[in-house]
């Protein structure tokens, strides 16, 4: 593949940043599709321990599906097509033997000088923050979500050298911004949290870490015992759907306000729904390279195809929720039943392993 | 997802940053693969910023014709919503709403005002003040 940070304009130059401060570090930047997985590949690349991105991801177990009407974002229910925050970072630890840790802030001011004594130490540092106020993110993606990650490397005075994973190259954040990013209040909020590895392993004994991992996630989308959660969770989307379309007091505009955020939450959020199939399913085609199995290959076609439904799901909800089609909760219904069906396809493989 | 499936249609919302997506060549293998952009995600962006700026303006009119405070404009500005701002201030809503009401909000104390600066990222000057015109 093309090097995403090669062909890009870098904004700052990384090795010229860590020639201005003893504090910066030399890190090699990698892009990555979610944050998340992209800085803990990072992180454990850095100590000496290879990772990709989707190994990251398959090996903390992080797929799932979730519709949680109880954690509003500008008013609409929340869905998740991953795990909760951290639970990459905590998953891996479990996994692989790695040990992190973690560290809140009730006073942003110790927040900042902890993150400052790390960098003077040579450290990467994760930190939780919120997209809204980071300075370098594009004025359009600028929503006030509160779960985004990414590493500290090196600071130069007052401004501090990010490698922010879903980002091309490097970035600069100012002292200021980044103190107000990590301190910012809502749901998710961060509280400052920065987290650390204290001791990363050698190797991974990927033959017994990967179906481990795998079957752990079975549980998680196809045993899970809430029905908005899982495989029930997107058929009960699919039912909320056509509830939310037949419910006359909420009226059109609700629910193409509701399609538009159904879409956002899926594609733009983090990596997205689709975005999350295919990074699982580039963890299966690793994994089936890594152990030589045949069945891991097939799955991970199988779930290359769930996430093309996802796909083909925002394209229709899309269409209908911007009025270039009829509106038909039914259609959406289906497509999510299906889509439903295609992942529980999946993990039907996937147990036998 | 194929490699030539993944979505290039340069959208305004990356601001010339590539986003990366993972898809699958001929045999079936996976890698990274950078996108320009997706018009069904880039739309719903804009949707989400288009909802927010009609509040925002909603909210500047009102100031101009004296029936709500900058507080409220302020808040939209920072793509806010009630919900999040009372969160950030550890006030109620319903005071919010009080403050939303000009002659309340030209008598707060300092420290409210404070408050709202710290959350909103204003300086007191500019939370009182209503920008002479929307843009």
């Amino acid at each position: 593949m093309t090097e995403p940070a090669a062909r890009a304009k870098p904004q700052i130059d990384s090795e010229q940043l860590a020639g201005e401060h003893a504090a910066a570090i030399s890190f090699r930047h990698l892009q990555s599709a979610h944050c998340e997985s992209g800085v803990m590949a990072g992180m454990l690349s850095h100590y000496g321990l290879p990772m990709s991105e989707p190994m990251a991801f398959g090996l903390a177990n992080a797929l799932t599906f979730a519709y949680i009407p109880l954690v509003k974002l500008s008013g609409m229910p929340l869905i998740a097509y991953r795990m909760p925050p951290r639970w990459i970072i905590k998953g891996l630890q479990k996994r692989i033997g790695l040990r992190m840790k973690f560290q809140t802030f009730r006073d942003p001011q110790a927040g900042m000088a902890k993150l400052d004594s790390l960098l003077d130490q040579g450290k990467l540092v994760g930190l939780q923050t919120s997209v809204y106020w980071l300075p370098y993110c594009p004025d359009e993606m600028r929503f006030h979500f509160n779960a985004h990650n990414l590493l500290v490397f090196g600071r130069d005075g007052q401004r501090y050298s990010i490698s922010d994973p879903v980002f091309e190259a490097p970035v600069s954040c100012p002292r200021a911004d980044l103190q107000k990013a990590r301190f910012a209040k809502g749901a998710l909020a961060a509280k400052g949290m920065l987290y650390y590895p204290e001791h990363v392993p050698r190797e991974v004994d990927y033959a017994r870490a990967i179906p481990k991992a795998i079957r752990a996630n079975y549980k998680i989308i196809a045993k899970a015992p809430i029905p908005i959660v899982g495989i029930r969770g997107i058929r009960y989307l699919g039912r909320n759907l056509r509830k939310v379309a037949a419910d006359g007091r909420k009226g059109e505009r609700y629910l193409s306000a509701y399609l538009g955020h159904i879409v956002r939450m899926q594609e733009e959020i983090g990596t997205g729904g689709a975005g999350f199939r295919f990074v699982y399913a580039a963890f299966l085609n690793a994994a089936a390279a890594l152990l030589g199995s045949d069945l891991l290959q097939e799955a991970s076609a199988l779930m290359t195809s769930a996430g093309d439904e996802w796909r083909r799901f925002a394209l229709v909800a899309s269409k209908m929720g911007r009025k270039r089609a009829p509106m038909d909760a039914m259609e959406l219904d289906r497509i999510l039943n299906s889509c439903a069906d295609k992942e529980l396809a999946v993990w039907d493989l996937l147990k036998k392993i | 997802m194929k490699k030539s499936e993944v979505p290039q249609d340069e959208a305004s919302t990356y601001a010339g940053q590539h986003k990366l997506l993972y898809a699958v060549d001929e045999r079936g293998q996976y890698s990274g693969v950078p996108s320009s952009g997706w018009e069904v995600e880039s739309a719903a962006t804009r949707e989400a910023i288009a909802a927010i700026e009609q509040d925002r303006r909603a909210a500047w009119e009102r100031g101009k014709r004296g029936e709500s405070s900058p507080l409220e404009y302020h808040m939209y500005s920072r793509r806010m919503d009630l919900a999040l701002l009372s969160q950030s201030t550890g006030l109620f809503q319903w005071r919010i709403r009080r403050h939303f009401r000009p002659a309340v909000f030209s008598r707060l104390s300092d420290s409210l005002l404070a408050r709202y600066c710290e959350a909103l990222d204003l300086d007191k000057q500019q939370l009182q003040t209503l920008p002479e015109t929307f843009q």
